[in-house]
């Protein structure tokens, strides 16, 4: 298309604007169709399914989930007030935003680290077969991993059991003493993550000009001023991405982690290891009223879209170009 | 170019590591993978020791008497574990394809310029990526709207898109596809959906590949949807099994070696071997396939990375 200047350019906006369907946008909304079904169907039926929250929602045998919405009775706050009433939420709340925090600080000085680590290594061959084997754990279903806890921590036939008895301490019960519980769930989740989160790092180092280094070297920088000058500013963007995105979940779990390596949570570790996700679960499992575990899940969704979009905002107030949005 | 290449080795030379520090970060990166790789090692010695072994001295990395028990076990039982192991495949072929189809038509439609949706399209997909309904309403959705309840579909539709995986090949198709070429075949009267199916992605191996694998891994691993919406036995997947079994082994012993009652069975069945072994069924075959497609992995995750 050829701009033309002044008043024609002006026309040329419009009719962009008010541009009649072509065959070309048919054509591609076909294709797109049926993606957009998806998530109309998979996704924005479920956004409107949090008003469950504000109701007492009953299933009306032989009707669908709309007529079921429609005609449930409004609580109001009703199921809010049952949810704050329960000394639970304070410990849910309490688990899931101090591992959150935990995991966000941990998940990006860890993995950046060891990145900044492996690319000064000599051996290019090593670098990669150190990445392969730290990949290996982002493989694996939490299922899958807590059997491979299990193997270390059963009581009986453990690993850690057979050390202590071997050196005449006594076995400990892991599955029942909740104290140890908040450093094994934050070493797994570390164990699970940190491979996966440096090779995306390392992605990062590897796009930095080398000539930026070079200047550096002439300059006569040492290698830590290196890192600290080019290194790590380069990884801003990233770093600060990975951060809001992080922080949006921050009333989300990986629910994985708390309910398998815990082997469902037994009554003895609730206190360590249960947020708000394994709530909702078990409640899910248990067939109580739905509108109360609702109050919790709409907690999440609001919460999680607020803080996103106001983590986004303060970083676009701070520095423009890393924001998301 | 050439220049450089010869240029940098000098410069760079002078900014190497210390070798006292290099040797400390391979020990740490040696620690970090042995720590990594350790317990599928460990797991897969204690489905290949004996029960009695086992009872007697617990687990151990070297096995103390060597067995294949838990192993002929589930190939005796193998109409469970075949099953599951069905279920698993099928699921993660057909939510591949279905997935990569659903991902890459969207992924293409966006990344064409002078569409007129497009902007509609672009919150469509990116709406979900900050806000969802929750598990409740989304659960009440898939169950009572959908009927998805004890159907093969609910492991399979809900993992089909994912919001990053349109953006990863919306980038892709950005950066990589000429116009020119979709120009050329408009002219020549070639409609959206031939442009799409004969053109695009033929040279869209690289994202495609990346796409199917995070895909793939994904409904391998799959076992909270199991949980939620499968209460049918014969819709169990191998990881909905192993997730059973943590409470109820038994249930697995039902085809007794002849001359032993079923309870006998029950009682002699190697449980501790058993369930080590469905995990390395589980574990196995990624751990053997997954360092042959990292470079699919790390670009698909560095093209996501780029804001587009």
């Amino acid at each position: 298309m050829v701009m033309v200047k002044g008043t024609k350019k002006n026309k040329q906006k419009i009719k962009n604007v008010k541009r009649k369907w072509r065959k070309d946008d048919f054509e591609l909304t076909l294709l797109a169709a049926p993606t957009f079904i998806w998530y109309i169907l998979f996704s924005f039926i479920p956004m409107f399914g949090i008003i469950i929250a504000f109701k007492k929602y009953e299933t009306f045998p032989g009707r669908g989930f709309i007529y079921n919405l429609l005609h449930s009775d409004w609580v109001g706050f009703e199921n809010f007030r049952y949810l704050f009433k329960s000394n639970t939420l304070f410990i849910l709340l309490r688990n899931t935003i101090g591992y959150n925090l935990i995991f966000i600080i941990l998940g990006i000085i860890v993995p950046v680290t060891l990145a900044i680590m492996i690319s000064l290594i000599y051996s290019k061959r090593k670098s990669k077969a150190y990445q392969t084997m730290m990949f290996f754990p982002h493989f694996m279903s939490w299922v899958v991993v807590s059997y491979f806890v299990f193997a270390f921590l059963s009581m009986d036939k453990g690993v850690f059991n057979n050390i202590l008895t071997f050196f005449g301490g006594d076995s400990i019960k892991w599955y029942m003493e909740s104290k140890y519980w908040p450093y094994i769930l934050i070493f797994m989740q570390l164990w699970k993550t940190v491979g996966y989160n440096m090779v995306i790092y390392l992605a990062s180092i590897a796009g930095i000009s080398g000539q930026l280094y070079e200047a550096a070297v002439i300059d006569g920088a040492t290698k830590w001023q290196q890192v600290k000058y080019i290194t790590l500013p380069s990884l801003k963007t990233i770093i600060v991405m990975m951060f809001i995105l992080n922080v949006g979940r921050i009333l989300n779990s990986d629910f994985g982690l708390f309910f398998q390596i815990t082997r469902g949570i037994p009554g003895s570790l609730y206190n360590v290891a249960s947020t708000l996700d394994t709530y909702v679960y078990m409640a899910l499992r248990s067939s109580s009223p739905i509108g109360m575990t609702a109050a919790a899940t709409f907690f999440q969704s609001v919460t999680g879209c607020i803080t996103i979009l106001l983590a986004n905002w303060i970083v676009r107030k701070v520095d423009n170009e890393n924001a998301i949005i | 170019m050439r220049k450089n290449k010869k240029n940098k080795p000098d410069i760079l030379k002078f900014n190497k590591i210390k070798k006292s520090s290099n040797v400390i970060f391979n020990i740490i990166f040696i620690i970090a993978s042995i720590i990594s790789i350790a317990p599928i090692i460990y797991v897969l010695m204690i489905s290949l020791t004996s029960e009695k072994a086992l009872a007697r001295y617990g687990y151990h990395l070297i096995p103390r008497e060597f067995s294949l028990d838990a192993y002929i076990f589930l190939y005796q039982e193998a109409d469970v574990i075949l099953k599951a192991l069905l279920i698993s495949i099928i699921v993660t072929c057909v939510g591949t394809i279905v997935g990569v189809i659903l991902t890459s038509t969207m992924g293409y439609v966006l990344s064409r310029p002078n569409y007129k949706l497009k902007g509609f399209l672009s919150w469509i997909v990116f709406i979900p990526m900050i806000f969802n309904g929750g598990m409740i309403a989304t659960y009440v959705v898939y169950t009572n709207f959908l009927g998805l309840k004890d159907t093969i579909w609910s492991l399979i539709l809900p993992l089909a898109v994912s919001s990053f995986n349109v953006i990863i090949c919306k980038t892709f198709f950005k950066t990589t596809i000429p116009e020119s070429i979709i120009e050329s075949a408009r002219i020549d009267g070639a409609s959206q959906l031939n442009i799409f199916i004969k053109i695009v992605l033929p040279i869209s191996k690289p994202v495609l590949a990346t796409i199917s694998l995070f895909l793939s891994f994904g409904y391998w691993n799959d076992w909270f949807l199991s949980s939620l919406y499968i209460n049918d036995s014969n819709l169990l997947s191998l990881q909905a099994l192993l997730n059973n079994i943590q409470k109820n082994i038994e249930y697995l012993a039902n085809n007794p070696t002849a001359g032993v009652s079923l309870q006998q069975y029950k009682n002699q069945m190697p449980k501790e071997g058993v369930r080590m072994a469905i995990a390395i069924i589980i574990a196995l075959p990624i751990a053997c396939i997954y360092p042959f497609f990292q470079k699919y992995f790390i670009s698909g995750l560095t093209i996501g990375a780029v804001k587009g």
